[in-house]
């Protein structure tokens, strides 16, 4: 019986993926809930295991083709060994009648051939014909707006070597014509997951108010803390005590207090969320990823450790499911981990706020009147101010500080 | 017995008509197209584009033949011309054509009724068949192609042997001594041409002070010294102000256009080529409420649509420059509206031919009309004088002249008066199709040598940077 090879769910808002890899060829043997092929994502790369054992018969969606939740990648003749693939197949409990077809997008249209004095223009002005509204026939780029799209950029006095960039977001822009230092390039096709992330950037800022707001902390009591009990902690509960927990932990507490920065705006509704889904910003091989720990509320700092170390080792070998991204209410990133001292973070649509730490550096603080060297950290909160005020935006920070330079209040929730 | 019911009927099976009528049967619709003149193609295929274009190909091989091949190396004697020959090669190319469009006809299950048409309801046409008898038909929807005939000049009576329309002037028994061409447009100019070439004398009597007033100015006064090098005389600014027919032939009266002192021309044919009307008569229109325009043409909107639904019309009945591929333009645009897509024409983008030799042809706006619409423009000339193929051919006469937007470049008008202008226009109708600017043509390859290189040249020179000049 023949069994296919389908695009599982890939979560809220995401319709569609790449085919990055397929493990098996066509013919080949496999067994049930192996790894067949490697799905990418805007967000994650998915692997879609085998639904049956058997062989291989059908490979329908080839690597680089895009495809729907639901599409056949191929079918799997069951329980075959290496027997010819049957043409016809017993539709019973599968739906066979009208399967879809597996690449449902077309691919983009491709871009009009350019007129010989338009080929001329934007390679000698470095223009991105895409970026052009054409006027002639089918929407044709004429030379004349080339020539007005020259006039506007001269008087917008931009550089005239960089391709203009559009404001909205387009679908699949066409690369520029030949660029003058060509030769002197690498051209590197943009990933799926990099376009998704710009994408969403230019949303967030686009949508939310973001202002950024900052303080500094001073890391002493945290840093006592964790030396005294580093040994025993690891010791108990298998996993390292970082600072993360205590960022958590003193977010968490703070957005108890300020409510709307664990809020998001729906439509003319403002939600404010009674559960703490917090999100921590890892790193991957691909980019920046938010993997979310779920009821942070509810874990104690092992808790919380090991969520944040499982999170990163899956990032690490590109392994994060659709659903570790998905619904967060809080982000908490750390800049410090590279070095760097202040920044601004952007927000994680479409929540209020997100927290940013900082390297951590000794510096020479007043403390009851004396100069003594501190390890201080920068916080910054970026926040929506359409839903944050500022008194709130500060508020928030204030509470985060003194939970970490004392963290008593943490077990008093003070 | 024959199915009266149709999806389509078309009134006339001339160009606009039978290919509209096709174009309808290809697109799966019922058709039936009602010709009253006992062969299809209008007047373009009987009495127009067709039989002028074969007297002016053998004409022009006669002169040639005659007076034309010595300097290349070519010598002939007593070259004489059979002019019933002539007729008749033309008569044999007419009628196959004619009996090509019954045969596509036939290939594409389009009814072809014989019979004269008339409105019999808003969607019945009762045709008053050829051999007997009547025919009513029911049609869901209608087009009107009747097309058009010649204007009669006022107080001119044709008879089409002595004093004759365009129809007698390509059936004429013997070449005139002097023939007079009142009308100074394409068919008095191709026609004049075709005589002068066998043999007669012509002038051209023309009311205007200037030839086809259509035509972009400086071609004009061109073509006219080229014609008037040829041998055709011309009497602008004139009026006829009466004509008779004698023993001899025919005595006119001519004025000056403004009024004046009245003179006497003694012609043995008399051409009156003054235009052409639309032809409504008959169809009984009326009494179905279709409405026509101030020039007599049946009114229609941008769709083609009369002021009664379900009835069209195209073609030279109605608005719009009278050439034959305006109105097959027209009858494949309207066959598609019809059956329910979209159908367009670009009134931009129709080509102008005169079959004369040399030819010429134009596309787009003249320098005239773009002065009077205060559009800034570019100008690129270029003589066959200086280009290799009208060299190596001996057809040196003419220029190509190209007419661009000032400010975007864009192809605004392409005149060429040249051996093969008619052909070459095609080239600049397509780039103008596609709002290409005088580089882009210029930055196409052409081959060499090709009389079309004078089209790149003259592209070429719109920027100034022409090469071979």
């Amino acid at each position: 019986m023949n069994v296919e090879i389908k695009v599982p769910a890939l979560g809220e808002s995401i319709v569609e993926a790449t085919v990055a890899q397929w493990f098996k060829s066509a013919g080949e043997t496999v067994a049930a809930d192996e790894p067949l092929v490697e799905l990418e994502t805007d967000k994650v790369t998915l692997e879609v295991p085998a639904p049956a054992g058997g062989r291989l018969a059908e490979v329908r969606a080839k690597t680089g083709e895009n495809v729907e939740v639901g599409a056949i990648l191929g079918v799997i003749e069951e329980g075959a060994v290496g027997k010819p693939a049957a043409a016809a197949s017993k539709a019973e409990a599968k739906t066979e009648s009208t399967p879809p077809p597996a690449p449902v997008e077309p691919p983009p249209p491709p871009a009009m051939p350019l007129s010989p004095a338009v080929r001329k223009l934007v390679a000698e002005h470095g223009l991105d014909p895409a970026a052009i509204p054409g006027t002639g026939k089918d929407g044709r780029l004429l030379k004349g707006d080339v020539l007005k799209a020259i006039e506007a950029k001269a008087a917008a006095a931009a550089p005239p070597s960089a391709p203009t960039s559009t404001p909205t977001p387009t679908p699949t822009p066409t690369p520029a014509g030949p660029r003058p230092e060509a030769a002197r390039e690498e051209r590197v096709r943009m990933t799926r997951l990099r376009k998704r992330i710009a994408e969403r950037l230019k949303e967030a800022q686009n949508t939310a108010a973001i202002l950024t707001t900052f303080n500094e902390v001073d890391m002493s009591a945290v840093i006592a803390l964790r030396k005294t009990y580093r040994d025993a902690f690891e010791k108990k509960h298998g996993v390292r005590l970082g600072f993360m927990s205590f960022f958590v932990k003193a977010a968490i507490a703070a957005a108890r207090e300020i409510p709307a920065v664990n809020a998001e705006i729906d439509g003319d509704d403002l939600v404010y969320k009674n559960y703490y889904h917090i999100g921590v910003a890892v790193s991957s091989p691909q980019g920046l990823v938010v993997p979310v720990i779920r009821d942070a509320d509810r874990l104690d700092f092992a808790g919380i450790e090991k969520a944040i170390g499982d999170y990163a080792a899956k990032a690490r070998e590109g392994k994060l499911a659709i659903e570790d991204l998905m619904g967060g209410t809080f982000t908490i990133s750390n800049g410090g981990i590279f070095g760097s001292l202040l920044s601004t973070p952007i927000l994680n649509p479409p929540q209020a706020a997100i927290l940013g730490m900082h390297k951590i550096q000794e510096r020479p603080m007043v403390v009851d009147g004396r100069i003594e060297a501190r390890p201080m950290m920068y916080l910054a909160l970026s926040y929506d101010h359409r839903i944050i005020d500022g008194r709130e935006a500060v508020t928030f920070l204030v509470r985060v500080k003194e939970c970490i330079e004392d963290p008593q209040r943490l077990v008093l929730d003070i | 017995m024959a199915n009266d019911t149709f999806d389509l009927v078309v009134i006339g099976g001339g160009p606009g008509g039978y290919v509209c009528a096709i174009r309808a049967a290809q697109l799966g619709l019922s058709v039936a197209c009602v010709e009253k003149r006992g062969a299809l193609g209008g007047t373009c295929l009987n009495v127009g584009c067709i039989p002028s274009k074969a007297l002016l190909h053998d004409s022009e091989l006669y002169e040639t033949t005659r007076e034309g091949l010595a300097g290349h190396g070519v010598k002939v004697a007593d070259v004489t011309l059979d002019l019933g020959a002539m007729m008749k090669r033309k008569d044999k190319v007419v009628t196959m054509l004619t009996r090509g469009i019954e045969g596509l006809f036939r290939k594409n299950k389009v009814e072809y009724v014989k019979g004269t048409a008339r409105f019999a309801g808003k969607r019945e046409i009762a045709a008053a068949l050829t051999d007997g008898g009547e025919r009513v038909l029911s049609a869901a929807n209608v087009v009107i192609a009747t097309g058009s005939e010649s204007m009669p000049l006022r107080g001119v009576a044709t008879d089409e042997k002595t004093i004759v329309t365009s129809t007698g002037a390509l059936a004429l028994a013997k070449v005139p001594k002097h023939m007079v061409v009142v009308g100074a447009g394409f068919i008095g100019l191709e026609l004049g041409s075709v005589w002068r070439r066998l043999g007669a004398e012509v002038t051209v009597v023309e009311f205007l002070d200037r030839i086809v007033p259509s035509m972009d100015g400086e071609l004009a006064t061109q073509f006219q010294r080229l014609l008037e090098r040829q041998g055709i005389a011309f009497r602008l600014g004139t009026k006829l102000t009466g004509a008779k027919t004698t023993r001899a032939g025919a005595s006119l009266t001519l004025e000056p256009a403004a009024g004046g002192k009245a003179e006497t021309l003694k012609a043995d044919v008399v051409l009156v080529a003054i235009g052409r009307r639309p032809h409504t008569a008959g169809l009984g229109l009326e009494a179905v409420g279709v409405a026509l325009d101030e020039a007599g043409r049946v009114a229609i909107d941008s769709h083609f649509r009369t002021n009664v639904e379900g009835i069209h019309a195209i073609g030279d009945v109605v608005a719009g420059p009278m050439l034959a591929h305006k109105a097959e333009d027209e009858g494949l645009a309207v066959a598609e509206i019809i059956a329910g897509q979209a159908g367009h024409v670009n009134y931009d983008v129709i080509p102008g031919v005169v079959y004369t030799m040399p030819e010429v042809a134009m596309v787009g706006r003249g320098e005239d009309e773009l002065k009077a619409a205060g559009v800034a423009y570019a100008v690129g000339k270029f003589p066959f004088l200086a280009n290799s193929r009208g060299r190596t051919n001996g057809a040196t006469d003419g220029f190509v002249k190209i007419l661009a937007d000032a400010e975007t470049d864009r192809v605004l008008g392409v005149h060429i008066i040249g051996s093969d202008a008619g052909e070459m226009i095609a080239e600049a109708a397509m780039a103008m199709e596609f709002g290409a600017s005088a580089e882009d043509i210029a930055r196409t390859c052409h081959a060499h040598p090709t009389l079309s290189e004078a089209v790149r040249e003259a592209a070429l020179a719109v920027a100034g940077r022409a090469i071979h000049i």
